[in-house]
């Protein structure tokens, strides 16, 4: 322990360690019964590092082209020593880490930690939310299986039927009107350059500003505290809170690497593109509620298109709840009533559509 | 009402005069032959006209045109269609001017056939060349549309041959086409669309159309299907059939309804062929246990390592390597089952052990990846054990550092 | 209990944490760096086989003689002419998808299936294949004799 004691002496004479870690020493956490929620942020962000990993070991081995990226996958998984359990793990982290971002977005809703003055942590949590369904959408198309092909070729297909917009934004995304080998290269890129760019910069702006603010309390909390001080005990992030993060860290590995080796993900064969599309095409399960609900929307409502009122639905939703805690306005309780509302309707209709959309043929 | 429209058919001709065509296109059959029809006719498109069979003045207007002194010869009769076809198309000089790789020789070939033999003696209800070929909308065989192409052939037979009352007064079976249907030649053509997949005129020649004599059979099937006829040519059963008049491959096979042949042809069931001839408990029905044992052992084995890499395979196992060895496998299967056509059971074995040794192979890559699966739940078991280990660890020792009074 | 007794067993319970927790932290980290820093090292075959495969060695085939060889996932046949050339085609029949081999009797590409016949080059010459046999390039590199996809026009 001397010598860690030396290093960071030698750090701090020079960078004034002690100075920026300082705050870190002296935050912290408050421990109620509703505390567990506050996990979810560090494990999505510690399933992203894992990605980070992951995806730069692959790298190591990956070739982006439709000739040789399956062939690539395969040989990763059958002659790289442990290349099945990394490119499993991968896949599988992908999976739980959109999990956990969803369930950590709802979480900060149902208990309001989006209120004034941690808006822009919501804002800033809401496009990595985007972002990382980004990375699921590029990243499911590397393999260049079957599936993946199909389902990239349906999924910028309906990005191609926003209005006037739509058709160059397939184009953009496709690298040229059909899914070839250049949406591959694009994809790549984005999944392996732009968006751990643009996420790691969020994640950097959202953690400052969560540092900013500390952790919030939810109301019901807040109000029991004022009645009963007993009811809220602040523990220290470094090192008693931090500890138990580092468990709840360990249990992720756990659940991982069990997945990896009881449940390995499957690599389906190479894509062919001019190949019929398999029966019962369906995006992955986080895309599921919105590709069923286009599903069951008739054709023509009132004139309009009814996929481009789909969209435009989604949009729309999409947009308010980025701007959520600015619509709660001034009436706290009717706002915070309606937005709770709000959010129980979409975590239904989300769980709803997915079940329905698994059940359907 | 018909020379108003002759009228005005004038008004748009082609190049070739063939006024024929002006009244003909508007009558109603049988004497109908529109300008739709002929044009896709191969003799229209080389520059022929109507005339050039049928005699007459192509440029003549009107009735004119049919003029005897010309040389119209009006319908031509049956009985005089082989003739006139061949006046042209067995004359090599003349087809040369048109399509110099074209045969001569079918007129020819067609009196060698069952149909030019009978038509010889007056019959003409027999084929003639245009109840294959069509006539004013001829097309070649290369055409996709032709009664002759390879796809429409055995339908083009069968317009006669399938035809109980037609055929009556010759005696022969009609159900040739219904067992075609049942054949594996017959799939390969209609399923896979392969071209080159037997047809009628494929056994039976089609101008010299014949049905091969009883030794010639086998020459047939051995153009395409080479090693059976080799092994069965130094078999026991060559001779054997000969001797007897049995028409060799026929004779298990069946001619026309040449279905997908199973291992249950060894059997005794009522796919069974040995037994037809063969008595029970004499060397060849011993001989025939054996073979459909080991057969059937192969099968098995083969089978058995499919499963056991499949299993691999679902586990997230990589069998790739193990499935191509298997095509191996089936390779010496289709081999030993060619191989019995030598009815030489050493040599059978031969093929089955090869077989035998690779699925043998195969299976035990199947098993070593459900090892390598396993190795990889203990590797996991292992790691995970060490997770909990530091979960209990770091349990114990939040609890330890928390346990201090505050401040301490 | 009393403070003295919770004093005593303190320093054993105490170690006992330490050793699990440092025990476990270092066991758990090896068996993550452990997969890492094997799947780094590069496999046996470095490269894919998907477009380039080393089917022989200089000197394994005899003049007039062939070998069927795995090329992705498909057979594939090289074979050396008595003349000293070397051809490499798909070995799968294009009929319907037999392995075909080299006939050194007749000096052609031959199906045992159906009677398929292709020259030396692939190209259907005889019997029900419809279509050529894919050809390969074939290249010395030292002793290895590599095989690879056609490229180009």
């Amino acid at each position: 322990m001397k010598i860690l004691r030396q290093a960071r002496n030698w750090i701090d004479e020079r960078f004034g360690w002690s100075k920026l870690t300082e705050p870190l020493r002296h935050k912290t956490v408050p421990i109620h019964k509703l505390s567990y929620w506050y996990f979810l942020g560090g494990i999505t962000l510690f399933l992203f590092g894992i990605q980070v990993c992951t995806g730069i070991l692959l790298l190591m081995y990956y070739r982006p082209s439709a000739n040789e990226a399956f062939e690539s996958v395969q040989y990763i998984m059958t002659r790289v020593q442990f290349g099945w359990l990394v490119r499993s793990i991968h896949s599988w982290a992908a999976n739980l880490m959109i999990f956990t971002a969803f369930l950590h977005m709802f979480s900060v809703l149902f208990l309001r930690a989006y209120r004034k003055p941690r808006e822009l942590t919501w804002v800033s949590g809401m496009i990595l939310l985007f972002l990382v369904l980004g990375f699921g959408f590029s990243g499911y198309l590397l393999p260049w299986n079957t599936l993946a092909f199909f389902a990239t070729k349906v999924g910028t297909e309906i990005t191609g039927q926003v209005p006037v917009v739509g058709h160059m934004m397939m184009v953009l995304l496709r690298g040229g009107e059909e899914v070839t080998g250049a949406t591959l290269s694009r994809f790549f890129g984005i999944h392996v350059a732009v968006l751990p760019g643009l996420t790691a910069f969020l994640i950097l702006i959202h953690l400052a500003l969560v540092q900013r603010f500390g952790m919030s309390l939810p109301p019901s909390v807040e109000a029991a505290s004022k009645v009963n001080p007993g009811v809220v005990r602040e523990m220290k992030f470094l090192p008693n809170f931090l500890l138990r993060e580092i468990m709840a860290w360990y249990i992720a590995l756990g659940v991982l690497g069990g997945l990896a080796a009881l449940l390995p993900w499957e690599l389906g064969t190479k894509a062919d593109p001019f190949g019929a599309a398999p029966a019962g095409i369906r995006p992955e399960w986080y895309f599921m509620f919105m590709f069923q609900t286009l599903k069951l929307i008739p054709s023509k409502i009132l004139h309009i298109d009814g996929e481009l009122l789909g969209i435009g639905a989604f949009g729309l939703a999409g947009a308010i709840w980025v701007l959520l805690p600015f619509l709660e306005g001034q009436r706290e309780k009717r706002g915070g009533r309606l937005i709770r509302g709000a959010g129980v309707f979409a975590l239904c209709y989300i769980v709803a559509m997915t079940i329905y959309g698994y059940l359907a043929k | 009402m018909t020379l108003a429209v002759c009228a005005l058919a004038c008004a748009s001709r082609a190049q070739t005069a063939n006024t024929c065509l002006d009244c003909h296109s508007a009558l109603d059959p049988p004497l109908q032959v529109t300008e739709a029809q002929f044009s896709q006719d191969i003799h229209e498109q080389k520059g022929l006209t109507c005339a050039s069979c049928h005699g007459g003045d192509p440029t003549k207007a009107d009735m004119d045109a049919m003029s005897k002194a010309a040389g119209f010869r009006g319908k031509i009769e049956r009985s005089q269609i082989p003739a006139l076809c061949g006046r042209c198309h067995s004359d090599g000089n003349f087809m040369r001017q048109y399509n110099p790789g074209l045969r001569t020789d079918q007129f020819s070939q067609y009196q060698t056939s069952v149909h030019g033999k009978l038509f010889a003696k007056g019959d003409t209800k027999v084929a003639v060349c245009i109840d294959c070929h069509g006539v004013h909308d001829l097309r070649p065989a290369s055409d996709s549309r032709s009664k002759v192409y390879p796809l429409n052939i055995a339908q083009t037979c069968a317009r006669c041959h399938a035809d109980a009352a037609y055929m009556k007064s010759y005696g022969i079976p009609t159900d040739q086409f219904a067992k075609y249907g049942t054949s594996v030649h017959h799939e390969a053509m209609t399923v896979r669309g392969d071209l080159s997949a037997p047809t009628c005129t494929t056994c039976h020649g089609n101008h010299g159309a014949a049905p091969p004599g009883v030794d010639s059979v086998k020459n047939v099937c051995s153009n395409c299907h080479v090693f059976q006829a080799q092994m069965y040519e130094k078999s026991s059963h060559k001779a054997a059939f000969q001797s007897a008049g049995l028409p060799g491959c026929v004779v298990c096979h069946s001619n026309h309804a040449i279905t997908h042949p199973t291992d249950a042809k060894l059997g005794t069931g009522p796919e069974g062929v040995c037994m037809q001839c063969h008595s029970p408990g004499d060397y060849c029905d011993q001989a025939r246990k054996s073979l459909l044992a080991s057969l059937t052992q192969l099968d098995q084995s083969i089978k058995t390592a499919d499963r056991v890499i499949g299993v691999a395979e679902s586990s997230g196992m990589e069998v790739s390597e193990a499935r191509l060895q298997q095509d191996q496998a089936r390779d010496s299967l289709t081999k030993a089952r060619v191989t019995i056509h030598s009815f030489q059971p050493k040599l059978i074995d031969e093929d089955i052990e090869a077989g035998l040794k690779i699925s043998a192979k195969d299976l035990q890559a199947g098993k070593d990846a459900l090892s390598e699966r396993d190795y990889r739940r203990k590797g996991l078991g292992i790691a995970v054990l060490f997770i909990l280990v530091t979960l209990v660890g770091l349990f114990l020792y939040i609890r330890q550092n928390e346990r201090k009074p505050a401040g301490g | 209990m009393a403070n003295e007794d919770s004093q005593q067993v303190r320093p054993a319970r105490r170690r006992l944490v330490e050793v699990l927790l440092g025990g476990g932290v270092l066991a758990s980290v090896v068996s993550f760096f452990y997969p890492v820093l094997k799947y780094l090292v590069p496999p046996a075959v470095p490269d894919l086989g998907q477009d380039e495969v080393v089917a022989a060695g200089v000197g394994d085939l005899k003049p007039n003689g062939s070998k069927v060889f795995r090329f992705g996932s498909r057979p594939a046949l090289l074979l050396l002419t008595a003349e000293g050339e070397y051809h490499a085609v798909s070995a799968v029949c294009t009929h319907l998808g037999c392995t075909v081999q080299y006939r050194s009797d007749m000096h052609v590409i031959w199906c045992a299936c159906h009677n398929g016949t292709y020259g030396l080059d692939g190209r259907n010459i005889s019997g029900p294949p419809p279509r050529p046999l894919e050809n390969f390039q074939v290249n010395i590199r030292g002793k290895e004799i590599v095989v690879s996809r056609k490229r180009g026009a």
